[in-house]
């Protein structure tokens, strides 16, 4: 039964792949084998790394997997791309830039379509980091969509959220005040041999000085990278491992791990309590009923989604 | 039960530098529904064998220009099944002489596109063929 979970637990590289295939298809029973797993997970160090289109994610994910493999850390990585809104379809091309890790047994890379999920993440993504966590990776790189502004789900999922941006996104620096830039626990700048890069850089200073929500005392470092060749990043490994002392210090304040599991559960409840409802009311015909009775006039859909849950029946059915 | 999603996962292997051919194989499969993963360039047997398990992909298509396909083909095909997942279609294209499918074929390549064939023809092998091995 938790066949595989075991086998994940052995550090199985086919089974993990295979677990997460399940998680991402919504296959009855991964979830049974997460609930082996749970109790060995919360021991790897989550990174989010998200930015904007072409800002070099990948690149810099790829110079991290060097950083923590020369340290000997066994790393993971979730690589997400887009989904076409159209055909359902995707091409994932994260994985492009981190070749030089393809024969690494240490490293595990996945890429992830986002499947719809809005938020710069897949839907499967909190899960998948739960697997590759049992599955032994002590480092577990999360590499988000690129993203505009209000994508922070990262912040969520990641002990630390690395925020990439590049020079000559001045202007813009002002739009993403609000969203993605206060998710940031490190900036980057990356391909900073650029022209432009300490305008950037200073840009980023005026608007860290406005201050204007509590970081608890966090004042987020801002590293000058350039990917292609690795320039920089020795420092941006610094500021990871920085905020890391620093989150394991606030890990140990009371209430922080209570917040923490209060929102993976919630989340998770959300995503089951959704998912239960809709198949139930499917499969008993009366989503074709509720819909016809709006459509005809007789009610509206805000009186039928409160009837649905106030009778909470039709989830019983099951 | 959710209904699975084909993933594929679309190789260059050896030297060959030539990649417009595969990408608008991997564009056209995207456009199908499928999600298509692409690793570049010069891609080893082994590096192909380690990505397709690791994405947990139902196929592996190759596109060979080099003329080695012969050498390249049964090399990642024999990759798979060290790795536990000899379960995985092995599709390719490329610039492959008549007188070699019988041989690709023979080694556990399921089909063989050359050039002039269209993406619907690509597209409905995918859709014909490919089962989820999950």
């Amino acid at each position: 039964m938790s066949d595989l979970a075991d086998k994940v637990l052995r550090g199985d590289v086919l089974a993990t792949a295979r677990l997460i295939r399940d998680l991402d298809d919504g296959i009855d029973g991964a979830i049974a084998e997460l609930k082996v797993l749970y109790p060995q997970t919360g021991k790897a160090e989550v990174i989010g790394v998200t930015g904007a289109p072409g800002v070099g994610k990948s690149t810099l994910v790829s110079r991290m997997i060097e950083n923590f493999r020369a340290r000997g850390k066994k790393v993971g990585v979730i690589a997400v791309d887009p989904t076409s809104p159209f055909s359902g379809g995707a091409v994932l091309g994260d994985r492009i830039r981190m070749q030089n890790h393809f024969n690494d047994p240490g490293v595990f890379i996945r890429s992830m379509a986002t499947r719809g999920h809005l938020g710069g993440l897949s839907s499967s993504a909190y899960e998948i980091i739960k697997v590759l966590d049992a599955f032994g990776s002590e480092v577990i790189l999360v590499e988000t969509v690129g993203v505009g502004q209000d994508e922070v789900e990262i912040a969520g999922a990641a002990q630390t959220t690395v925020v990439v941006l590049t020079p000559g996104m001045g202007d813009e620096i002002q739009n993403l005040k609000a969203g993605i830039l206060e998710i940031a626990d490190v900036l980057v700048v990356n391909k900073a041999d650029r022209e432009g890069a300490q305008v950037t850089v200073q840009g980023l200073r005026r608007l860290l000085e406005m201050g204007g929500f509590d970081r608890k005392g966090w004042h987020p470092p801002i590293c000058l990278t350039v990917g292609t060749d690795g320039t920089g990043i020795p420092d941006l490994i610094k500021a990871v491992d920085q905020h890391r002392e620093f989150w394991n210090r606030q890990k140990a304040q009371p209430g922080f791990e209570h917040k923490r599991r209060e929102e993976d559960f919630l989340r998770i409840l959300q995503g089951q309590a959704v998912n239960k409802l809709i198949v139930s009311l499917r499969r008993n015909g009366c989503l074709e009923e509720i819909v016809a009775r709006i459509t005809r006039g007789e009610s509206d859909p805000y009186s039928e989604s409160e009837k649905v849950l106030k009778l909470g029946d039709y989830a019983r059915n099951e | 039960m959710a209904e699975r999603k084909i993933r594929i996962l679309m190789a260059k292997p050896g030297l060959d530098g030539h990649d417009r051919g595969v990408k608008v194989v991997a564009r056209a499969l995207r456009d199908a529904g499928f999600e298509v993963i692409y690793t570049g360039l010069h891609q080893t047997p082994e590096m192909i064998a380690n990505a397709a398990v690791q994405e947990g992909v139902d196929a592996v298509g190759l596109s060979v220009l080099s003329g080695a396909h012969n050498t390249l083909f049964p090399a990642v095909i024999e990759a798979l099944k060290q790795k536990g997942a000899s379960s995985v279609t092995v599709f390719g294209g490329g610039i492959i002489p008549e007188e070699d499918m019988t041989f690709l074929r023979n080694k556990g390549v399921m089909a063989v596109f050359t050039p002039g064939t269209s993406t619907e023809e690509i597209i409905s092998f995918v859709r014909g063929n490919i089962k989820s091995v999950h």
